[in-house]
């Protein structure tokens, strides 16, 4: 490597990593805990387990442009996958690890995967079973032998065999690594991301090494990220996020990662590590509210007072001194007092004491919960990103955070917004195209290099910030002409901790109506505290006590639509509880857990129908689908209730607020 | 499963006999069990299955017959012996220490592996805090096996009872036997915990190369897992085989299975 190392001629994965290993060997480059003990490898035992694994893989044949499958948990020799691929050309493809082996057969063969690298028995399986019609795969290379041992083929590797085989190749063809470091470019294609599709099959994005660098750059200068930033790596790994967060960002700072020990420990290890750079969508934000509040309930009166008393005052002043105003002299004294008693040992249980930044993105997140954090002294922010640029679109900068909007574009990014109101943008990061679909990639890359981002929404007056309203093909009409934002009104039914989604119905139809799940935790617990006995999930969404808890709810949303001219219309008139939570195995929802509407629509018709009637009940039956794969029937009355509308008060100004 | 080439005899009981007063539990048993194989012990209720595995262990002393394990014969087993030399057993209703943590509970399977004295441990000094990391790294890596990381804390009496029996079997497993005895591990279970622990049952086996008593009322359970079978009724020995020849078996079949009609 020569001397001069400039940010130009760090332009791929591989050239970062040996750059790394130079500048900071010491420093931890990713850790994982494993028998209760966080291991760390650091930047330069990184770089020769890469080496070892990029040699390994040549030897087995995995050659320039070749596509390397990878399946599993966020794991140090997942992430290492990665690397080693881009070494030597190759481009690493990452799969959902919770994926059925028939969601995958469609991406395994679509991206023509060569091997396959995964965790487990679990995804070998998988694979073995989709071997027959995926002929492209040639080997499978697996990091856990448990479960293993009795497998007697000769595709199947173990993945220290690899690396040993790696070694050995290094050994005899001691140029071959560095040669084919350097001539990866920035050009070159560096990774392909699937993205869950709402509607048909995944598409590959495919993304070069600049779309990935560049953007993830931008990202650590906007925000002043350090070496020094700890990340916990828990979401899926084929997801575009993860790879901006725990991965290109790590390469281009130089910050190390934590692979948490399994999924069911998250919680706890992200109380060890004490991430300073976070990122969670809503739903876990939602989910960790949910939990502390269920808690606080069951706690001692004395305690519950404390707490309600300065989560109160952290209410009115907390979100005002984290944005750095100024605020009476009582006030902050109270609030240092409240951060001794309440707010430290809070941050502390949620393992976000160290957080400078914690980034928020994929839905909207409700005002209520975005400003508990703030007002604890988080400092959260929402984003605005896609699979397609690797995804900074927009982020809120520091100071200028509104619960509604999704801030400023961030840099490098132009915005314009078309006349049905969808949103496009134009960045660095911009993809390279769809794999083997040219069509879909010319109709949402157009002209100039404007993407079309699908998404529906408008520039705040107030403040210049971008406001997404919902997707523009799912923004319709009412049989009255009135607009009808599905997305925006679910949104706000999901903003209560009661309801975990909501499905909204009405475009070219009188009204409005609504599906509704509810959270089993909150309204478990609520129905605990009101002494009413259920047998299970289907027996509590049925209770008449429950339906008048979210009638409510629906209520208060009816109530504040009514106050915007141009969604007024769309209150909602009836609603049912579903009596089974949606679910990714049943095809209700996506990957990354957003409702698949009109397959749901289609799923569930006989109750739109009712809803559309004067009934009063429906019967429904449906197919469901166990984890191990097996189906079953379901079956229930549903009862239909009808909300409350209220009268339409409002003039154009206050409903653009 | 059955195809599999089993090992020589590891352990093997002759003419057992076991009375409690004018009670016989156990009359004329025998039967052996080979490496690393998964040997069930079926029968209904009271038919002396519990007695048999005590008997192994050496929590009851025979009145008649023998016991050879690992090549030796003995009239009967004593608990002390049958534990430094290699078995291991869980109980039909969990017999952990309820206020302690997952952790501790399966640290406690490595005593007999502990060597030093209670001085140095109570100072947790030299070899003794090298003797402790060992063991803890052995008893995290049955945590791992068993996918129990997130309770490793907790203390398991309040933990749901599917999860506490894996914790009993975590226990055991620090021991390290070479015969690992099993007292209806999925009772009171749901089927999904019932597949999980199959699972862990077969994983150990297959791991560990563990050779597996196994006493269980799920008969699809025991015609899946198991090498061979033993039946015991009224403490009398009806059959022993293959699950296919038992399941075969007319005598069998009258006594537990029940009797067909027509």
């Amino acid at each position: 490597m020569n001397e001069s190392l400039s940010e130009k001629t760090l332009d791929t994965f591989p050239k970062l990593l040996l750059s790394h290993a130079r500048l900071r060997p010491n420093h931890d480059a990713i850790r994982e805990k494993d028998l209760g003990i966080w291991q760390s490898w650091t930047w330069s035992e990184t770089e020769s387990e890469v080496r070892a694994l990029a040699c390994g893989l040549a030897s087995l044949g995995l050659e320039r442009g070749d596509k390397l499958a990878i399946i599993g948990d966020n794991r140090p020799r997942m992430y290492w996958g990665m690397t080693a691929a881009q070494a030597i050309g190759a481009i690493p493809v990452p799969l959902y690890q919770d994926s059925v082996a028939e969601e995958m057969s469609y991406v395994l063969d679509n991206a023509d995967v060569k091997i396959a690298l995964v965790e487990n028995q679990e995804q070998v399986d998988k694979i073995i079973e989709l071997k027959e019609r995926c002929p492209k795969i040639e080997h499978i290379i697996f990091d856990e032998t448990r479960g293993l041992r009795d497998y007697d083929y000769a595709f199947l590797h173990n993945f220290e065999d690899i690396q040993q085989k790696g070694r050995e190749f290094d050994q005899s063809n001691p140029d071959f690594y560095q040669q084919h470091v350097d001539s990866t470019h920035g050009e070159d294609i560096a990774i392909m991301l699937y993205t869950s599709g709402t509607t048909g099959n995944p598409k590959g994005v495919v993304l070069t090494n600049d779309n990935c660098i560049i953007t993830a750059r931008n990202g650590i200068i906007r925000e002043g990220l350090t070496d020094q930033e700890e990340v916990l790596a828990y979401l899926p790994m084929a997801w575009v996020g993860d790879n901006l967060f725990s991965y290109a960002q790590s390469y281009v700072a130089g910050f190390c990662v934590s692979c948490p020990e399994s999924a069911s420990t998250v919680a706890n290890d992200l109380r060890e590590i004490g991430p300073t750079y976070y990122f969670a969508p809503p739903r876990v934000y939602e989910n960790m509210l949910t939990q502390v509040m269920i808690r606080m309930e069951d706690a001692a009166k004395i305690k519950r007072h404390i707490f309600h008393y300065f989560m109160a005052h952290a209410g009115k002043v907390g979100v005002s001194i984290l944005n750095g105003e100024s605020v009476s002299l009582m006030d902050s004294l109270l609030y240092k007092l409240g951060n001794i008693l309440v707010y430290a040992p809070l941050r502390n249980v949620l393992g976000l004491s160290r957080t400078k930044l914690a980034y928020t993105a994929g839905e909207a997140i409700g005002p209520e919960i975005f400003d508990f954090y703030r007002s604890l002294g988080i400092n959260i922010k929402q984003l605005y990103g896609q699979t397609e640029c690797m995804v900074f679109i927009c982020s809120q900068p520091d100071g200028e955070v509104y619960a509604d909007t999704v801030g400023t574009p961030s840099p490098d990014v132009e915005i314009k917004i078309n006349d049905n109101g969808e949103i496009l943008y134009r960045s660095p990061g911009v993809f390279h195209s769809y794999y083997k679909n040219p069509e879909a990639t010319a109709s949402t890359k157009t002209e100039g290099g404007w993407v079309h981002t699908g998404d529906a929404g408008y520039f705040d007056d107030k403040n210049g910030h971008l406001k997404i309203i919902d997707r523009a093909k799912d923004v319709g009409k009412l049989n009255d002409g009135t607009m009808f934002a599905p997305k925006y009104i679910e949104n706000k039914l999901k903003f209560f901790s009661y309801i975990q989604e909501a499905v909204l119905y009405g475009n070219e139809r009188d009204y409005s109506t609504a599906f509704i799940n509810i959270d089993l935790d909150a309204v478990g617990n609520w129905a605990e505290r009101n002494n009413l006995a259920y047998s299970g999930y289907i027996d509590l969404a049925g209770l008449p006590e429950v339906y008048q808890l979210i009638k409510e709810c629906v209520d208060k949303v009816n109530a504040d639509l009514a106050q915007d001219s141009r969604l007024g219309n769309s209150q909602i008139r009836r609603f049912l509880i579903l009596h089974k939570e949606l679910d990714a195995d049943d095809g209700e929802l996506t990957r990354t857990r957003k409702v698949r509407r009109n397959f749901v629509a289609e799923r569930f018709e006989m109750l739109i129908n009712a809803l559309y009637s004067d009934a009063e009940e429906c019967h429904v039956a449906t197919e469901v689908t166990f984890e191990d794969g097996r189906t079953g029937m379901l079956e229930a009355d549903i009862r239909i209730c009808n909300a409350e509308c209220y009268p339409l008060k409002s003039s154009p100004q206050e409903a653009a607020a | 499963m059955s195809e599999r080439q089993l090992g020589d005899t590891i352990l093997e009981v002759n003419n057992i006999g076991l009375s409690f007063g004018v009670m016989k539990v156990l009359d004329d048993i025998s039967f052996d069990i080979k490496k690393g194989e998964i040997r069930s012990i079926i029968g209904p209720n009271g038919a002396g299955k519990s007695s048999m595995l005590n008997v192994i262990n050496g929590f009851y002393h025979p009145q008649e017959g023998t016991i050879t394990f690992k090549g030796e014969t003995r009239k009967a087993m004593a608990p002390h012996v049958a534990a430094s030399h290699g078995i291991a057993r869980t109980f039909q209703n969990i017999a952990l220490f309820k206020g302690m943590s997952t952790l501790d509970n399966i640290m406690t399977g490595r005593n007999l592996k502990m060597k030093t004295n209670i001085f140095w441990q109570a100072l947790h000094l030299g070899p003794a805090r090298k003797e402790e990391l060992e063991n803890r790294e052995a008893a995290e890596r049955i945590i791992d096996f068993l996918d129990i990381q997130a309770i490793r804390k907790k203390p398991v009496g309040k933990l749901p009872y599917g999860l506490q029996k894996r914790v009993e079997l975590g226990r055991a497993l620090a021991a390290e036997p070479e015969l690992l005895l099993l007292d209806e591990p999925m009772a009171g279970m749901n089927s999904e915990e019932k597949e999980d622990m199959s699972r862990f049952i077969i994983d150990v086996n297959d791991e560990f190369g563990t050779t597996i008593a196994l006493i269980e009322h799920d008969m699809g359970v025991v015609m899946d897992l198991s090498d061979r079978v033993v039946v015991l009724d009224y403490g009398k020995q009806l059959a022993d085989g293959v699950p296919d020849e038992v399941r075969a078996n007319q005598e069998v079949i009258d006594a537990y299975l029940g009797v067909p009609h027509e």
